[in-house]
């Protein structure tokens, strides 16, 4: 089976400007918001929904990375992983909401251990989950509050989020 | 990663990773929640045939911040002799379930007969085999070093044009093996400083230029001084004349101190024969990472476990660093 393009260049730039109006219009503003990219992909999408609330809003926003290898339930079913840096922006988590961000959203894993590494950082007022691509499949109760597509695959397809600053080329892909 | 034996055979681009991977867990030690969960269900097992208080502390702490069960088996004062009782040893361990055995034994290569014999499945740590290897040790010795030169933008950098001066009882330390090896590895220049009683035979196949005046050494201005501790333990015959001979020319006083260059810094592994090797100033001055190295051994030791027994078990089958 061959590879299609779901998302383009524009429609990719479209539904972040979306989610950043959205996260503004569900947290009344940009107040005490976070955003916690997850590496690598989320990480580049939380600087840019930042950059996007900071502009419609005129104030800064805070901005981060959480690396969540160390707290994966899947370690063992793959060879070893290297972990990313975590980046915590200098006013810390506790009373903030956090937005955390990621490319694709799947069997909702990679959350569940976000979650616990914000435990192991401190307490925010309240997660939030910012998605790019929601592929379904879910193994655990996770939900997105931010989505910018809905992708119905099969389980054996791959999903590929290509970002200009990580991949030099900007598109989302689905193929087997 | 199946094993950490040497850093002889320890390659760069493994080096690197287990450096980068200490950064990321010294990251999270300076978080509100130290522990992390990444080793739950694992089982480390300290074995110690040597007497040892900070290496083996620094271990299970490191195996405790990453949720492991440890075990601590001071193995000291048994009377079987060494081939059958680590034999033993290590069967008891495997029948107990052990993934991870930390050893530290008398005996140069005990660490790679547990690792080769087939007597166990475990991986294993060598936490300093006879006057062999200590390659933990080494490691965290450059993580520091590497820390201190380029702080926060330490991942990813080698070593490459820094010089170290390596200085004391040479012949008998562990320590310096796996420096010399892993520092050249890294790039770097080494300079070993020792009474001639104390060089070892085969040191010209070593990656490092050997003199003995360690002024000379000194007013080239290294950039790290790594004292080394007079092991009066392993010590059968005299060496120097006497303690304060010794001190004099090849101990790191105040003065000595004084005369490197900004920036260098005052490396021991630890413990300090205060006096002896390193003086009080030199020990407690601000170019002494000595407490350092010890909060980053804790770091290193964390990624060595976490590399070993994180990953899948089989995906580098018989791949021995």
């Amino acid at each position: 089976m061959s590879t299609r393009t779901v998302l383009h260049e524009a429609d990719i730039s479209r539904a972040l400007t979306r989610i950043a109006h959205e996260i503004l219009e569900s947290n009344r503003g940009a107040e005490n918001i976070v955003l916690l990219g997850i590496p690598t992909r989320g990480v580049t999408l939380a600087r840019r929904l930042a950059a996007l609330i900071s502009d419609i809003a005129e104030v800064p926003v805070a901005v981060g990375a959480l690396d969540v290898t160390l707290f994966r339930d899947d370690l063992a079913k793959h060879p070893t992983r290297s972990p990313r840096p975590t980046e915590i922006p200098a006013g810390g988590i506790d009373g903030k909401v956090v937005v955390l961000v990621d490319d694709v959203l799947f069997s909702g894993r990679s959350i569940r251990a976000a979650l616990d590494a914000i435990q192991s950082i401190g307490r925010p007022s309240a997660v939030r989950l910012a998605i790019l691509v929601d592929r379904g499949h879910r193994e655990l109760p996770i939900r997105p509050d931010f989505v910018g597509k809905n992708i119905p695959s099969a389980r054996t397809e791959r999903v590929n989020v290509r970002l200009i600053e990580d991949d030099g080329a900007e598109e989302v892909t689905i193929g087997a | 990663m199946r094993h950490l034996l040497d850093t002889h055979t320890l390659d760069r681009t493994t080096a690197l990773r287990i450096l980068d991977v200490a950064e990321d867990m010294a990251d999270t030690q300076s978080r509100e929640v130290k522990k992390l969960p990444t080793l739950r269900g694992k089982t480390v097992v300290n074995l110690f045939f040597e007497d040892s208080t900070r290496t083996r502390i620094s271990f299970e702490a490191a195996a405790k911040r990453l949720s492991a069960d440890v075990i601590n088996f001071a193995a000291k004062g048994s009377s079987v002799s060494k081939g059958e009782s680590l034999k033993d040893t290590a069967q008891t361990l495997e029948a107990i379930g052990a993934d991870a055995v930390v050893v530290r034994h008398p005996a140069s290569g005990a660490p790679q007969t547990l690792a080769t014999s087939g007597w166990i499945s475990a991986g294993v740590v060598n936490a300093g085999d006879g006057t062999h290897e200590h390659p933990t040790q080494a490691l965290l010795d450059a993580f520091t070093i590497r820390k201190r030169r380029f702080g926060a933008e330490s991942r990813g950098r080698d070593l490459a044009g820094v010089r170290v001066v390596i200085v004391g009882d040479v012949l008998h330390s562990r320590v310096a093996r796996s420096n010399v090896w892993l520092l050249a590895t890294l790039g770097a220049e080494v300079t070993l400083v020792a009474p001639p009683t104390l060089v070892p035979q085969n040191v010209s196949l070593w990656p490092a230029r050997v003199v003995y005046d360690l002024d000379a050494a000194l007013a080239e201005g290294p950039d790290a001084v790594m004292m080394l501790r007079i092991q009066l333990e392993r010590m059968s015959a005299a060496y120097f004349p006497t303690e304060r001979e010794y001190s004099r020319r090849w101990g790191l006083d105040a003065l000595r101190v004084a005369g490197l260059p900004d920036g260098s810094i005052v490396m021991h592994p630890g413990p300090m024969n205060r006096g002896l090797e390193i003086s009080s100033e030199a020990a407690d001055s601000a170019r002494s990472t000595v407490l350092e190295q010890v909060a980053n051994g804790v770091s290193v030791r964390m990624a060595v476990l976490y590399l070993l027994l994180a990953g899948e078990r089989d995906d580098e089958r018989g791949g021995d660093l």
